[in-house]
């Protein structure tokens, strides 16, 4: 667990979107800017208003808030709160839940090790680079142990070298502790590192759920390349596609979604 | 190095304490002004203080600006809290408020007296007034400046409206709310001596009126004094405050 259901949902972007995700799955958003990418990730976390219904393993959680649906949210320009440091940053969510100071400060440093910056633990936020502002919001955001997360474009300020970096990071995060992810991005490059699963998004509707290389092979790709997204049929992607996946070891679930 | 730095600033009021002495006893005032030396204000400092005027009408000020300022700021704070964060309160509340701000404090001194009568009452109603509406202003200009993603990121991490507000939304306008505080904390003083001079019988203010139908020119240079230095001294005092509650994070901003 937990698996989401996306039932029917409407609002003022999305057009009865109908979406699963599966328990532990790396689930990728992509689609153009205004496409409706946050506003899904939005509707999962309980930000955004919409009619229909969400579901976390078959449980309606409509009327929770976005406190009570226990989602870890990693947003686009990662909002460290410039008033606290590092370490006050990354045990934010824990001390709100009312952990005890010891609980915190295990989990902390805990986090401070899994994402390498234990030596930036008492800087404050103004003073770090984009890459550790990056890390600081990544163990923020994964501190409170929840096994949903959602990314919203986290590595788009990030220079190429630094954004691999990060981006193998989360990879092998989520592959060590189980979580779903849905993940919110533009870059190619981003989609066969970490998708197990790409949903394609177009003016508010999804209009194609399959793995990376269903998506964007010469025969399934239409939709996606009708809506010019990418040129599929371009020879240099097709073998980036067969190297990241290798590198990544991603493998397709279902042909199908 | 600060201590450098405060030797510097203090050598240009020296050298205009001492070009004031030098010039007011060689007779360089022209006219009839009645202007004292600087040691002649000094020593009716000695003798003012030493007779106890002095202190006395300093305490009585003193109580009042600090009741007042502590009054006004608390309630400026609460409101501009509340109208800052909660929309539909600043809806109904601002339209009040922007009715009374433009009113000089010394304005409601009149109908103030009407109401409450010659006492302490009013002195301290026109130092709240004063510094209510400033610390207000201020107030919710901080409070609405915070980056709402700010909002939405401590929500997300499980902090509820209360946690939020006192952990994430207070501490990001601070800021705005010592600017305020700063302002006031001189405006007060300024206000009160205007108060007493025209309405009260008691404070520094007073005791510049007494002075002035005395022809005591440097008993009113040592009440000037007197106000320049609290007026700094409470400016002074926000502005340490605002620094050991906020230069952590803002040293790098």
């Amino acid at each position: 667990m937990p698996e989401i259901r996306l039932k029917s949902i409407n609002n003022f972007i999305l057009k009865n979107a109908n979406l699963q995700i599966r328990d532990k799955e790396f689930l990728v958003l992509w689609g153009k800017t205004g496409a409706g990418k946050t506003t899904l990730l939005n509707v999962v976390a309980g930000l955004a208003e919409y009619k229909g219904s969400v579901l976390f393993d078959g449980i309606a959680v409509d009327e929770l808030s976005v406190r009570q649906r226990k989602i870890s949210y990693l947003f686009q320009n990662l909002n460290l709160f410039p008033h606290l440091n590092v370490r006050e940053n990354i045990g934010y969510g824990l001390w709100m839940r009312g952990e005890s100071k010891k609980a915190i400060h295990s989990r902390v440093d805990e986090m401070l090790d899994l994402t390498d910056i234990e030596h930036l633990a008492g800087c404050y936020p103004q003073k770090l680079s984009g890459g550790e502002k990056q890390r600081v919001a990544l163990a923020r955001a994964m501190a409170p142990c929840f096994k949903i997360m959602l990314f919203d474009e986290p590595l788009n300020s990030l220079d190429f070298h630094t954004a691999r970096f990060i981006r193998k990071e989360i990879y092998r995060l989520q592959k060590k502790s189980g979580i779903t992810v849905v993940y919110v991005t533009h870059c190619f490059e981003e989609v066969f590192a970490l998708a197990d699963r790409i949903a394609v998004l177009n003016n508010g509707e999804i209009i194609q759920v399959d793995c990376p290389v269903n998506i964007f092979q010469e025969n399934n790709c239409r939709a996606v390349s009708e809506k010019g997204y990418c040129d599929c049929h371009s020879e240099e992607k097709n073998k980036s596609t067969d190297l990241e996946l290798k590198h990544t070891g991603v493998l397709c679930h279902s042909k199908n979604g | 190095m600060k201590k450098i730095k405060a030797a510097h600033s203090l050598i240009p009021v020296l050298g205009f304490l001492l070009i004031w002495e030098i010039v007011v006893r060689l007779g360089l005032i022209p006219g009839n002004f009645f202007f004292p030396p600087f040691t002649v204000v000094i020593q009716e400092f000695y003798h003012l203080t030493a007779n106890g005027v002095l202190i006395d009408n300093f305490l009585s000020s003193l109580i009042r600006v600090l009741i007042g300022l502590f009054a006004g700021s608390t309630a400026g704070i609460a409101v501009g809290i509340l109208m800052g964060y909660e929309e539909k309160i600043h809806k109904v509340a601002h339209p009040i408020f922007s009715l009374f701000y433009p009113i000089p404090a010394l304005g409601w001194l009149p109908i103030l007296m009407l109401w409450f009568g010659i006492g302490e009452i009013l002195p301290i109603m026109i130092i709240f007034i004063c510094s209510f509406f400033p610390v207000l202003y201020n107030t919710v200009t901080g409070i609405k400046s915070v980056n709402k993603d700010f909002i939405k990121t401590a929500r997300s991490l499980g902090a509820s409206e209360w946690k939020v507000l006192t952990t994430v939304v207070i501490p990001l306008a601070l800021p705005n709310i010592f600017t305020g505080l700063r302002l006031e904390a001189g405006m007060a003083w300024r206000v009160i001596i205007a108060a007493e001079m025209v309405a009260i019988p008691t404070g520094i203010g007073a005791l510049l009126m007494r002075a002035e139908s005395l022809l005591r020119v440097d008993i009113i240079i040592v009440c000037l004094i007197v106000l320049a230095v609290m007026c700094l001294i409470f400016e002074n005092f926000f502005i340490f405050l605002e620094y050991k509650l906020t230069h952590k994070w803002r040293q790098h901003a």
